[in-house]
């Protein structure tokens, strides 16, 4: 393996490793330390990877987003219909709360939780454009396709992504009688005919 | 030493407003572009040849220049389908040049009877029937109307016997290779995604609201400007995408998005990509740009 192959695996599981603690453990309580014994490396060894806890934070933002904008973008590629869509995109977003929850939970509790760990660098959608791209292209689509109802952007990202970021978060508080695959398909409706055209 | 011939211009109208005669006239050194020709007919300018003689089919012609939009039958000069005279003229002629956007893609005339009129060579984008004979002599210029100076620049490229680069609609790259949106004089705004918020303002680009096909029409109006002054983009009104086989266009003075994203995306420039930058850019918000460029009362 060349060395530059080896130096991105490497990041990617001080990434991993991070995003885990973070999201486990939140941003303040972690330190480089805890991350750099979790991966049995010399913390000198980490910073020559990232240069600071901040940019660590930021480069996990990147990460996620680009892992859900890459799953959401085969939605996008294929032949479905918007309502098939909806159900898709709601599907592996709740999926991936079940399976890699640090990756919804690193997106609510650091990311939105700690704004001025983004400030300087995360700014705006900077660092989330992998998966908003992604929303902004379905929405696109199904709007020229006259299945979704044209309007302001933002009113329906917010309904969509709101909606799925609020009932994750309610799965993380433990408040949810159900699991959360039970909710896909009632959810997925009301996303819809709030959308449809 | 013997005298060098001139080629000969014979400029036949079919359906037309007459705009890019007019718009031709206002060139700055028309008297001096047509000094290398010799007119044998103008719809406008003295000529040596009357329309009578052009529709006796008895008028030499080396360079034909076709204004108007094209229909087979049903629309004669003195008793003769215009159809039959330019195409007596077309056989005759070493190049042919359409003017304006009628002349080429059908225009605006073609909404008339869009299954009967069309360009003499393209029908929108569509190679028409007559394509094929004439091709080789064919030079495209689009425009509701054309610039004065993109038919000076074709003329004196001819006149002087120079080759003209063409695209695959005959047009020359030299004027078409260009979107309007170069030389924009609001590309920061453009840049940085800043709206124009009204019509006639100086600062934000009109591509988000207000209608603008700059970034997707090909043409030269912000590099060689109207009346060597300005252009529509400068002076805060939309690029109407004249130049283009599409044109015209519905709803010219309001961009068309869904969910607030462009449904025509820049020439060539792929969604995602263009998302993507969009996404980035409208995070910063730039001081400067929400800024009047300039202040008289104060």
């Amino acid at each position: 393996m060349k060395i530059a192959e080896k130096k991105a695996l490497k990041r990617e599981s001080i990434i991993q490793t991070a995003l885990q603690l973070f999201s486990t453990n939140g941003f303040h309580k972690t330190t480089i330390p805890d991350i750099a014994t979790k991966l049995q490396m010399s913390v000198g060894n980490l910073y020559n990877y990232f240069s600071s806890k901040d940019i660590l934070a930021q480069e996990i933002i990147k990460y996620t987003s680009e892992a859900l904008g890459e799953k959401i973008r085969m939605v996008n590629m294929s032949e479905a219909t918007a309502e098939d869509k909806i159900h898709q995109i709601v599907t592996i977003y709740f999926t991936m709360a079940e399976e890699k929850p640090e990756m919804i939970e690193y997106f609510l509790r650091v990311y939105l939780s700690n704004r001025e760990v983004f400030s300087d660098g995360c700014e705006g959608m900077v660092c989330v454009s992998g998966f908003i791209t992604e929303i902004m292209i379905f929405f696109d689509d199904c709007v020229a396709s006259e299945e979704l109802r044209n309007q302001d952007f933002f009113s329906a990202f917010g309904l969509f992504m709101g909606y799925l970021g609020g009932m994750v978060f309610l799965k993380g508080e433990h408040v949810l009688p159900k699991e959360i695959a039970f909710y896909i398909d009632d959810i997925s409706r009301n996303i819809y005919n709030a959308l449809k055209a | 030493m013997p005298k060098k011939s001139k080629v000969k211009l014979l400029w036949l109208q079919a359906i037309t407003c007459n705009g890019n005669t007019h718009s031709f006239l206002n060139h700055p050194d028309l008297f001096s572009i047509l000094s290398h020709f010799e007119v044998v007919h103008h719809p406008t300018l003295e000529s040596v040849y009357t329309m009578q003689d052009v529709i006796a089919g008895t008028v030499p012609c080396d360079l034909l220049i076709l204004e108007g939009s094209f229909i087979q039958s049903g629309f004669l000069k003195g008793g003769v389908e215009v159809s039959q005279l330019i195409e007596t003229y077309a056989k005759r002629a070493k190049y042919i040049v359409s003017v304006g956007t009628c002349a080429t893609f059908g225009g605006i005339f073609k909404q008339k009877d869009p299954e009967n009129i069309s360009g003499f060579a393209f029908d929108l984008e569509e190679k028409t029937s007559r394509y094929k004979m004439y091709a080789t002599k064919l030079i495209s210029l689009p425009g509701c109307p054309i610039h004065p100076k993109w038919l000076s620049y074709v003329l004196l490229m001819i006149a002087n016997k120079n080759k003209i680069a063409i695209d695959t609609l005959h047009r020359p790259v030299e004027l078409y290779g260009y979107t309007v949106h170069t030389g924009c004089t609001r590309n920061e705004y453009f840049e940085w995604k800043i709206d124009a918020k009204n019509f006639g303002l100086k600062e934000g680009c009109l591509f988000y609201e207000q209608g603008c096909q700059g970034p997707y029409t090909r043409g030269s109006c912000n590099k060689i400007l109207w009346n060597d002054t300005s252009s529509k983009t400068r002076v805060g009104t939309p690029c109407f995408g004249c130049t283009e086989p599409t044109f015209p266009q519905k709803s010219l003075f309001r961009t068309k998005t869904n969910m607030g994203i462009p449904a025509k995306m820049p020439l060539g420039v792929p969604r995602r990509a263009y998302l993507t930058l969009t996404g980035v850019v409208k995070s910063f918000k730039i001081k400067r740009f929400s800024e009047k460029l300039m202040e008289y009362d104060r």
